[in-house]
């Protein structure tokens, strides 16, 4: 069993606290990612569970059992960092062979042959097993280090940001690979990363840390389509939630300077008695421009994305982004119109940033 | 005026050739992206512009005069680098006006100068703040200012923003363009990034191994790629790449993929048109984006069944990979549109967006459906 949970934990470094009151909970089989800006607490928490630093505070519990007195080489989890760390002089064979050598394991030469064939097959590196690893490509480098991972059969895998080195085609390819490896393998893995697109697409759940805290945990639809707080909503999707100044008032959102004025739907928040300052969200798929819509705009800019065309739109000094399809002809500062989709607009607090459709 | 001539470029260090044969007309006012893999010889091509690098045959003309014999500092251009290259001791207003200093301009033209890029790059607010108080983007503005300043007749960037964390490069995408919009200056941009070029350019050039792959417009480009190389190297997810074979009745011709796992209804003359478009048809690659495969949930007419694998959530969309033979097509489909891993579903090729590749030259083969 690999269920990883933490509780509680907190890591102080000097004056700075790098993971504050951390409670977290990872399924056995469960692809879960922690995601976050540089800073965040993301890699410390990994080391953390992975036994390369210990808590200032709190518990964490590997497989049911408190794992504060055990050594890393105890703990049995296996880490893939970012950088490759492989043997140059060794050929992908001893590389792979190399954490099966270790006296405490006792393998046989046959069980070691039999579980590095086993690995290259899986990761589709058979055919490089008597090269030198510095005759590979930066994607096989990667595959090896994984490999090496996957041999001892840990009880986990944590992986601190494995992708971030490749180019965008590789990450794409390595992205699909990882995940049915997991799939494959049925294991744990704690997959680290400051990509969002990384999170949401091969997370069974995804954990949003921000300055040392758990911001969020859920399925990508649900970080993505229900933030808890303003900081999720930016970080979360591509291109960022359109963030503005505006207010809630009765049963009416607002924003804009009062350019744009919704009815508040019931999942985006209670009405309010009074005035009550927000900022609000909205994704720029949830934006609909055409010659039938209600409020008028200039375009600011166009980005062709090939599949869709990404405008940004101006009223007055505010600038927000609307999706549209490639077919649709928009010029830039020509006058468009546009309207929200009041169904998929959030309203978080002005001051603490938390989702209204969460709080009072 | 800056009407930027490459003709016949080449320059190659030993046997190895950097830049080969290379030919390109950048307009007036034109904004030009540079796109390809590290080591395909954009950069090089951008500093043989700026004056920064020497070419081996070939010339290069800025509005009509060729430059070869000129300094860098001679050719009027500005050059941008990822990395910032400000002066530190200097405030980031003395950093802008750095480029002034030998003008021999009143100190009041200078002024106004300054006031006026940093306007537009809205930083009047940081002006007396140093490099080490600016954040990432704030300092690339900086630069930028410092290379707008002199009005000159080019701009050339290399990977001006590849530094930067992904929020702050969507938001510096968009200055970027409407800073091009309100000065009008022909520019030539050098990036590994397709988001980036698709967004910002007027046209894309495309290059590989020193030689240019294709030139053309965002649209181009994703709706029309030259070859294979162009084909995958533009769009995210990648497209569809796999082999093709025709079985032609006379009456229907059916696309078969995957060793015949799959097969998709074409028109009866594909075939014909194929060969006709000068090429062989029997090594045939197949390219389609994933938004040109498209998905039912049930039985549909021309659809065939297949097994639903990894579904990436995307958040706006989903990309589902649907396992043919032992391929994967992956597809665009609405947020949460297939349930879940191993649920059958019916795709089809959408016939416009499919391509046809000749596997030997990787060239696309012109023949456009629907």
């Amino acid at each position: 069993m690999a269920h990883i949970r933490l509780d509680r934990v907190t890591k102080i470094f000097g004056g700075t606290t790098a993971v504050r009151d951390l409670s977290l909970d990872v399924e056995n089989g469960e692809f879960f990612v922690l995601l976050g800006p540089t800073g965040a607490g993301k890699t410390t928490t990994l080391r953390l569970i992975a036994g390369l630093e210990k808590p200032t505070s709190g518990t964490i519990a590997i497989g049911g059992e408190d794992v504060r007195e055990w050594s890393a080489a105890e703990r049995d989890v296996a880490l893939v960092f970012q950088y490759y760390s492989l043997y140059p002089r060794y050929t992908v064979y001893q590389n792979l062979a190399f954490p099966l050598k270790s006296r405490a394991r006792h393998y046989s030469a046959e069980e070691i042959e039999e579980r590095v064939h086993k690995a290259a097959q899986t990761l589709r590196i058979d055919h490089l097993l008597d090269r030198k690893t510095d005759k590979l490509s930066g994607g096989e480098m990667q595959r090896v280090s994984i490999g090496r991972a996957i041999v001892r059969e840990p009880k986990a895998f944590l992986m601190d940001e494995p992708l971030s080195n490749l180019d965008a085609k590789l990450r794409e390819a390595l992205r699909s690979e990882l995940k049915d490896l997991q799939m494959k393998l049925g294991a744990t893995f704690l997959f680290v990363t400051h990509d969002q697109i990384e999170a949401m697409s091969m997370g069974d759940k995804v954990g949003v840390l921000n300055k040392g805290r758990i911001v969020q945990v859920g399925k990508p639809q649900e970080i993505y389509n229900a933030p808890r707080d303003v900081f999720v909503a930016g970080f979360v999707g591509s291109p960022a939630m359109n963030l503005l100044a505006g207010e809630v008032r009765g049963g009416r959102v607002s924003a804009m300077s009062g350019k744009v004025e919704v009815p508040l739907n019931g999942a985006a928040g209670k009405p309010s008695s009074g005035r009550r300052a927000v900022t609000v969200g909205i994704r720029s798929e949830d934006i609909s421009v055409g010659p039938d819509e209600a409020v008028e705009a200039r375009v600011h800019d166009v980005e062709n994305h090939g599949v869709e065309k990404i405008v940004t739109l101006r009223v007055d000094e505010h600038l927000f982004r609307a999706t549209v399809p490639a077919t649709v002809a928009v010029n830039v500062e020509s006058p468009v119109k546009f309207s929200f989709n009041p169904s998929k607009l959030h309203c978080f607090d002005r001051s603490t940033g938390a989702n209204l459709a969460f709080s009072a | 005026m800056a009407e930027i001539v490459l003709r016949d470029i080449e320059k190659y260090f030993g046997d190895n050739y950097v830049i080969r044969k290379l030919n390109l007309t950048i307009a007036h006012k034109e904004f030009v992206v540079l796109l390809g893999p590290s080591g395909c010889g954009k950069t090089t091509t951008l500093r043989a512009i700026a004056g920064l690098e020497e070419i081996d045959s070939g010339d290069i003309l800025i509005d009509g005069k060729p430059v070869q014999g000129l300094q860098a500092g001679e050719r009027d251009i500005a050059f941008v680098f990822q990395l910032f290259a400000l002066y530190p001791h200097l405030t980031a207003y003395d950093n802008i006006a750095f480029p002034l200093r030998a003008t021999r301009e009143s100190r009041s033209e200078v002024d106004a100068k300054v006031r006026a890029v940093a306007h537009s790059l809205q930083i009047e607010h940081l002006l007396s703040r140093r490099p080490s108080h600016l954040s990432g983007g704030d300092m690339q503005r900086v630069a930028i200012g410092r290379a707008l300043v002199r009005r000159p007749k080019a701009m050339l960037m290399d990977e001006p923003i590849g530094a930067l964390d992904a929020k702050l490069r969507e938001e510096m995408r968009t200055e970027l363009k409407r800073l091009h919009l309100e000065n009008d200056q022909t520019t030539v941009y050098v990036t590994h990034d397709q988001v980036e070029a698709m967004s910002l350019a007027d046209r894309i050039a495309i290059m590989n191994e020193g030689v240019l792959q294709q030139v053309g417009t965002p649209e181009d480009v994703y709706q029309y790629p030259a070859n294979l190389f162009v084909a995958q190297f533009v769009g995210s997810p990648v497209m569809n790449i796999t082999k093709a074979k025709l079985d032609a009745d006379g009456a229907r011709t059916k696309v078969m993929l995957a060793e015949g796992a799959a097969a998709f209804d074409f028109p009866p003359d594909l075939e014909q048109r194929i060969a006709s478009a000068g090429r062989p048809s029997s090594d045939l690659v197949l390219g389609i984006r994933p938004e040109g495969v498209l998905v039912s949930r049930g039985e549909a007419d021309g659809h065939i069944p297949v097994e639903a694998h990894i579904i990436e959530p995307l958040g706006a969309y989903d990309i589902v990979d649907l396992k043919v033979g032992s391929e994967f097509l992956r597809a665009r489909t609405t947020s949460g549109f297939v349930g879940k891993p191993g649920d059958t579903v019916w795709a089809k090729l959408d016939q416009s967006q499919t391509h046809f590749f000749d596997s030997g030259s990787g060239d696309a083969i012109n023949v456009r459906l629907g």
